[in-house]
């Protein structure tokens, strides 16, 4: 199997605490000096940048979570002044903030060369055709791995969502051969090739990259099946970098970290305190190289649990399990991450609803649908299909232009909706992981 | 001239209308016509009975979506032509009906309307000498 960088990759676990020790220094240092916001937690907690000297003096640090980026949009927490500033992406957020990360010249490049490392984990070379059809554009999917698969001196075919017709078209023509996408995208497209028509023997494609939504070992049963490809599962978010975080490799035993720049840790989510090797709970990172938007201690709410053992592959670097679920209330939807606090907050700008819902997520065909019962409200029911059916459109349209995600509207009957007292249960989620 | 219809709203779920119709049962609620516009999604259940305010207030205590609604009357002879007489008059004059339902009795039929302007339209269909109804009269019925 081949190996990017087969120097980090590979280092012995000695040898990388010395590294990320040393990177940890300098970016605590960094964040120190340059970010009041760190400065301030430091200085409150009692802390300088000469109390952290290795990886072992991490814990001491306090944590850093989504709201702290959102109390900070946009840029209250850049390492550096803008003009070192070369991208800027952003994903949605609770209440219409969406969340904002900067990178530098190096920090596209760490970015690049992640990604190098996770595609070549997943058996690409300079002789692949890459079908991009992660999204490009604010969110980290599609370019991300485009500028992974040029570093690696692939053919990469920026594709981008949607259009399935043309996407099938370009995978048979252009004979693309790693097939990068969501998982439940990449099994909706095995369906489309069945329906097609076009025989499997006419692709090319040998490997798929697969992530920013949970998936089941099931549904990479069926994927492996259905497209005759190895699915790999791949590991990023945008707060930390985007995809290239972790990935698994050819053997298919979990996920390697690229700890030589994010260093994880796992905690219990209640105490949050650091729990001991192989146990499972939330994955915390740090990043340790990253100038424009440098995280300390990062609350991911992703639990999963970590292996320290040497893999078959060579690679040294520490694996993260598939990811379990989450520590928090946020439902990831085809790939956006979505709160149910912000469907509320549209919600409570209309008048002609009250805000009792309920989220209904499911997954038919292999794509997440998400349907939406809300409660009319009397005052403004009249008697008029036209009139309520304009209120469904209405309420529809907001949602898609607020989060960026078409939710399927019913409109139900007042007082049907459970009340309960303290946190109602606003989501029903079907999907099995 | 003015006639007052229940309308409830009603989710698309099965037994429904079935309790809306028990709930008017235990009252003993005489029902002189009843029609259902429906969506894929939820629909409108049509309603006139005797003493609509009774049976609305009724409703409401069983938590159900429900409003009185104007509508107007006709009673005329059960040949199309007749029915598209009264539309006619009213489409001449620029007022869209909403929806209408009718029943017959006899060679009698009884037209139910929902018109954009109540008002005028009362004054159209006089006008032409057609056969409007009281509400104490349909609930005879």
């Amino acid at each position: 199997m081949e190996i990017w960088n087969r120097h980090f990759e590979c280092m012995e676990r000695e040898e990388l605490k010395k590294v990320q020790s040393e990177r940890l220094r300098e970016t605590v240092e960094r964040v120190y000096y340059n970010v009041p916001y760190y400065r301030n937690k430091m200085q409150e907690a009692g802390l300088g940048p000469e109390h952290i000297q290795s990886t072992d003096d991490l814990h001491k640090l306090p944590f850093t979570t989504k709201q702290d980026l959102r109390d900070n949009y946009p840029f209250g927490l850049f390492a550096v002044p803008m003009s070192e500033i070369v991208r800027i992406h952003a994903s949605s957020g609770t209440t219409g903030k969406p969340t904002v990360v900067g990178y530098t010249h190096r920090d596209i490049a760490t970015w690049s060369e992640v990604m190098a490392r996770t595609l070549t984990c997943a058996g690409a070379n300079r002789h692949d055709f890459i079908h991009v059809a992660y999204g490009y554009g604010l969110f980290t999917g599609g370019l991300g791995l485009h500028y992974g698969g040029e570093k690696i001196g692939a053919s990469v075919i920026p594709v981008s969502g949607g259009n399935t017709t043309r996407q099938l078209q370009l995978i048979h023509d252009f004979g693309s051969t790693v097939l990068a996408c969501t998982p439940s995208y990449a099994l909706f497209l095995a369906e489309a090739i069945e329906e097609s028509g076009i025989s499997r023997n006419e692709l090319k494609l040998r490997v798929g990259v697969f992530g920013a939504e949970p998936w089941t070992e099931n549904m990479r049963k069926e994927i492996e099946e259905k497209l005759r490809i190895k699915a790999i599962d791949i590991y990023g978010l945008s707060e930390v970098i985007g995809p290239g975080v972790a990935s698994e490799c050819l053997s298919q035993q979990g996920l390697h970290i690229s700890e030589d720049h994010f260093f994880p840790e796992i905690i219990d989510p209640r105490t949050l305190k650091v729990l001991p090797q192989g146990e499972t709970g939330e994955l915390v990172f740090t990043t340790i190289t990253k100038e424009g938007l440098p995280l300390i201690r990062y609350r991911t709410r992703d639990l999963t649990r970590l292996t320290y053992d040497k893999c078959t592959c060579g690679r040294t670097m520490v694996r993260m399990e598939k990811c379990l679920g989450r520590s928090d209330d946020m439902l990831i939807i085809r790939g956006v991450n979505l709160f149910p606090s912000q469907v509320e907050s549209v919600l409570l700008e209309m008048s002609e609803i009250k805000p009792h819902y309920l989220l209904f997520v499911d997954r038919i065909n292999n794509l997440d649908t998400i349907e939406l019962q809300v409660e009319v409200d009397e005052a403004f029911f009249q008697d008029k299909i036209s009139q309520l059916q304009s209120l469904r459109n209405k309420i529809q349209n907001n949602l898609e232009s607020s989060l960026g995600l078409g939710i399927k509207v019913t409109l139900v009957e007042p007082k049907t909706i459970e009340r309960s007292e303290g946190k109602s249960k606003r989501v029903i989620d079907k999907r099995k992981y | 001239m003015i006639i007052h219809q229940l309308s409830v709203f009603l989710e698309n779920k099965s037994g429904r209308l079935t309790e809306v119709l028990e709930a008017l049962g235990e009252e003993s609620i005489k029902i002189t016509a009843l029609t259902v516009a429906d969506t894929t999604e939820f629909g409108i259940l049509r309603l006139i009975v005797p003493e609509p305010e009774k049976a609305r207030d009724l409703l409401r205590s069983k938590q159900f979506t429900v409003n009185l609604t104007e509508v107007i009357s006709v009673m005329a002879p059960n040949e199309a032509q007749h029915y598209a007489k009264v539309l006619r008059i009213l489409s001449d004059l620029d007022i869209s009906i909403e929806y209408t339902y009718a029943f017959s009795i006899g060679n009698k039929s009884i037209i139910i309307l929902r018109c954009s302007n109540t008002e005028e339209a009362i004054k159209a269909l006089k006008e032409h000498e057609l056969e409007l109804m009281r509400a104490s009269d349909l609930y005879k019925i």
